[in-house]
């Protein structure tokens, strides 16, 4: 067998579900020590692919060539055991289990016994989360880690394979720069050794900091692969839209009028304290900061999903007092939530039901009973107009792309008609083209009046779309900012990092 | 091509409908008197206490939870539906000098004592927390003691002609088979077109989703609970009428033969998928496996292994179909 230039050769995939061809023939061609973009709209076939490689998908036709050795018709395991390995794009951990328990699941160390080695586990594991920099005991229950550390655990447990070939699907939407940076080091030092990896993301920069090549899939076929630094970003964004996209942050500006939401001295037993802060009506309000300063805390604490131990939210001038959800939706407010598997989305329910579940209200009739006639119709308005890539709206959510899943829950609470949505990193795992559209809507929304709550750990994003932008540190307001030209990522960052401070 | 898929993909989901359907043609070849009239309304009837009670496991099971305590919750309600409707004068009488009431007024009483049951299971489920597997579990002797002290351990006979009249025909339909279809239209409605159901599916769905959307959880699962015990004593008001007398000791075992029934129709127990149909075909597959095996005298003890691996198998093709690789 003649020595190939590619360590992966994956030649005309093809891969249907029921109603959908997720991909079309499409080739991949990763090379020994290479880092490998693979980029694509939402529902493009990134995650497909990746699946179909590692064994969780069997391909429809097509061959898979791996380290020279053809591979038909095998299980994960094997897959693993002949050398990948993969970071979901969404994670689901076993939340009450240790770190240690997730990472090393199916795989545990085991003693001459037969028995689980559980200090060898504790070993290994420590070893592992130190590469990835993660200082917490490798017994801590999964679920009391934020989503950007359950992130670093499963980027160690890909490592902890020892695989010759890497998937990330987009590992990186979870995290900051700084973790980003940790993860690049990481990436960079794993190629030194001989790992290849192919890296999903939707952060165009970032393809640039950290790929020697780029492949682009749209809508299932393959378009095109090309060397990173000889495909410039707007013929890389026409390769995945088919057309140009201008205006990543189409701000408009609103007449900024009296303040709708008032926080003050908000505190949390746990996460925060003296949080004060007002959003005025028409007002695009970010909120900046370094994962665990205490951002989605706050905004959870004034939908009444946590207790708080202190302070007062006003709303339009009078107190609020919001206990719960139901709340907090009577009274105007919508929330996305930051982590769309743990609390977004009901996988095993369709789409007409995960858009209009928190609007109910508005749909039951003099009868009391549903108007599912309405739900259908609406529902087919906001797929449309948010532009959600599937066969219909009885398709279970589950089986939509990420990015297409987060839209439907972005209609979700456009439904109910907010006076001021909370928005917790908006458009995570989003492609270029829906970014824009769901900015457009945001800004839709703040020239109707409606207040806009914004958390994104993108600065770029908190820069292009804000009015004014809040950072937090360490469960603290360093600073409140008209958000002028004055204003730059360096500057966010200091305030994030505590080097300035307005309230000391 | 597409067309042979569309065909795998019906068959796949009505599968129970077609199983449902080959158990008829295989025992009506074997037995053709099984097809005749009577015995058809017969296997209706016969399977509509426990289709009942199916109905509200269904609901409870959408939502995540289970209730083991549905055969003693029959028992209760049905004594109390009996005390309350004994002939007047009649020698035991358990309140002797309770003047005649109106079978409404026992049956809305009943429905009452059912509601109230269901909804301690559900307070338990909704505010401590434990599993309903275990709040049920011990539900299921609570009640049947409580059934046992409330009849001092004695049946209740004697029961009045407009009761009875409730197990017996109008023209040529069975009473309990017209209870059982309003009680399949009753549930379809509240499952699929009020919040009621939507909710019972949010639980069952995602529950830290549901909470985000507005859903009151502990207020629902209290609600889907009640529900379950309310059609126990819709299920208790039929089997008194069928039976003419209720026993403390009566419906043992009842929860798991509707629990199958809804299983068989494709109610997942992992939550948050089900419809009141399968619960329907469900339990006429067991009826008329049931009544089937006995036509061909099938010995009863065989009979219950049969019913066993029908669950079983029922259950094992299901999964494959919501969680097969590709
Ligand atoms: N199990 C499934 N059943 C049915 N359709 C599916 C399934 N998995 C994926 N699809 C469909 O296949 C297409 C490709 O999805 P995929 O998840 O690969 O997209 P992606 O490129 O990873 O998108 P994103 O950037 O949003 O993560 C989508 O249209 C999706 O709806
Ligand atoms: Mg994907």
């Amino acid at each position: 067998m003649g020595q190939s230039e590619y360590l992966l050769e994956m030649l005309d995939i093809t891969k249907e579900f029921p109603g959908v061809k997720a991909l079309k023939g499409v080739t991949l061609q990763i090379r020994p020590h290479e880092i490998h973009a693979l980029v694509g709209e939402n529902g493009a076939g990134k995650s497909t692919i990746s699946k179909c490689l590692m064994g969780i998908y069997t391909p429809t036709s097509g061959k898979i060539i791996f380290d020279g050795e053809e591979r038909t018709n095998y299980t994960i395991k094997e897959a693993m055991a002949f050398g990948v390995s993969m970071i979901h794009q969404e994670l689901s951990p076993v939340r009450d289990r240790s770190i240690m328990s997730n990472m090393f699941l199916g795989r545990e160390p085991m003693t001459k016994y037969g028995t689980i080695d559980w200090k060898k586990m504790v070993e290994e594991a420590k070893k592992w989360l130190k590469q990835v920099e993660l200082e917490v005991d490798p017994r801590t229950r999964m679920a009391d880690l934020s989503v950007a550390q359950m992130q670093m655990v499963e980027i160690a447990r890909a490592i902890s394979t020892n695989a010759k070939l890497i998937i990330m699907d987009e590992p990186t939407s979870a995290l900051t720069e700084r973790e980003v940076e940790q993860l690049f080091k990481i990436m960079r030092k794993l190629r030194s050794e001989g790992t290849s990896m192919v890296y999903i993301s939707h952060k165009l920069d970032e393809i640039y900091k950290i790929t020697d090549r780029i492949s682009v899939f749209r809508d299932g076929e393959y378009i095109g692969t090309e060397d990173s630094d000889k495909l410039p970003l707007d013929r890389m964004i026409q390769m995945m839209v088919g057309r140009e996209v201008k205006d990543m942050f189409p701000k408009v500006q609103c007449k900024i009028g009296e303040p709708f939401l008032e926080v003050e001295d908000l505190s949390h037993s746990k996460f925060f304290k003296n949080v004060s802060f007002d959003v005025r009506r028409g007002e695009i309000f970010g909120i900046a900061g370094l994962v665990g300063a205490g951002r989605t805390e706050v905004i959870e604490t004034i939908f009444g999903i946590l207790g708080k131990s202190g302070g007062v939210v006003k709303l339009a001038g009078k107190e609020v007092n919001i206990r719960n959800s139901r709340d907090a939706i009577k009274s105007g407010m919508a929330l996305l939530t930051e982590e769309r598997r743990h609390n977004g989305i009901f996988p095993i329910l369709d789409i007409r039901f995960n858009t209009t579940v928190a609007n109910l209200q508005g749909y039951i009739n003099k009868f009391g009973l549903i108007d599912k006639k309405k739900i259908k119709e609406d529902t087919d308005e906001y797929i449309r107009m948010i532009g959600v890539k599937t066969p219909s709206a009885t398709q279970l959510i589950q089986y939509l792309s990420g990015g297409n899943q987060q839209k439907v829950l972005v209609a979700r609470w456009l439904l109910t008609q907010p006076e001021i949505i909370f928005l917790d990193e908006p458009t995570r795992g989003i492609d270029v083209g829906a970014k824009s559209e769901i900015h457009k809507l945001i800004g839709k929304l703040a020239s109707q009046g409606k207040c806009v709550v914004m958390i994104s750990s993108e600065l770029p994003e908190i820069m292009g779309m804000s009015d004014r932008i809040m950072v937090m540190r360490e469960g603290e307001v360093t600073g409140i900012l008209d958000n002028t030209t004055n204003v730059s990522q360096e500057m966010l960052m200091e305030y994030a990092s505590g080097v300035r401070n307005d309230y000391q | 091509m597409a067309n042979s898929k569309q065909i795998k993909q019906t068959i796949s989901k009505y599968g129970i409908v077609f199983a449902l359907i080959g158990m008829i043609i295989i025992i009506s070849i074997i037995r053709p008197q099984f097809l005749s009239y009577g015995n058809i309304l017969n296997v209706m009837t016969q399977s509509s206490i426990y289709g009942i009670m199916a109905l509200g496991v269904t609901l409870i099971i959408i939502a995540k939870g289970i209730d083991l305590s549905l055969g003693s919750m029959v028992a209760f309600s049905g004594l109390v539906l009996a005390s309350l409707s004994q002939v007047g004068g009649a020698a035991g009488k358990m309140y002797p000098n309770l003047p005649e009431l109106p079978l409404v007024l026992a049956i809305l009483a009943t429905l009452a004592v059912g509601a109230f049951m269901g909804s301690i299971s559900g307070f338990f489920v909704a505010k401590t927390h434990i599993p309903a597997f275990i709040a049920t579990l011990g539900m299921t002797t609570i009640v049947r003691g409580a059934a046992l002290i409330y009849s001092g351990g004695k049946p209740i006979t004697n029961l009045k002609p407009s009761l009875l009249a409730l197990g017996g025909n109008i023209g040529i339909i069975p009473v309990p088979v017209i209870i059982y279809a309003v009680m399949i239209l009753l549930t379809w409605v509240l499952l699929n077109y009020t919040r009621f159901g939507s909710d019972a599916f949010a639980i069952g769905g995602n529950i830290h989703a549901a909470e985000v959307s507005g859903v009151n959880i502990a207020k629902a699962q209290i609600l889907v609970f009640a529900f379950g015990g309310v059609m126990c004593a819709v299920a208790a008001t039929v089997f008194a009428g069928r039976v003419q007398s209720v026993h403390p000791g009566a419906a043992v075992g009842y929860e798991l033969t509707a629990i199958a029934a809804t299983t068989i129709g494709g109610t997942s127990q992992s939550g948050g998928i089900g419809t009141v149909w399968g619960a329907v075909v469900g339990a006429l597959v067991l009826g008329v496996l049931r009544n089937g095996m006995t036509l061909m005298g099938i010995d009863a003890y065989w009979q219950q292994i049969a019913e066993g691996a029908i669950i079983i198998g029922a259950v094992v093709i299901d999964m494959r179909k919501h969680a097969g690789k590709k």
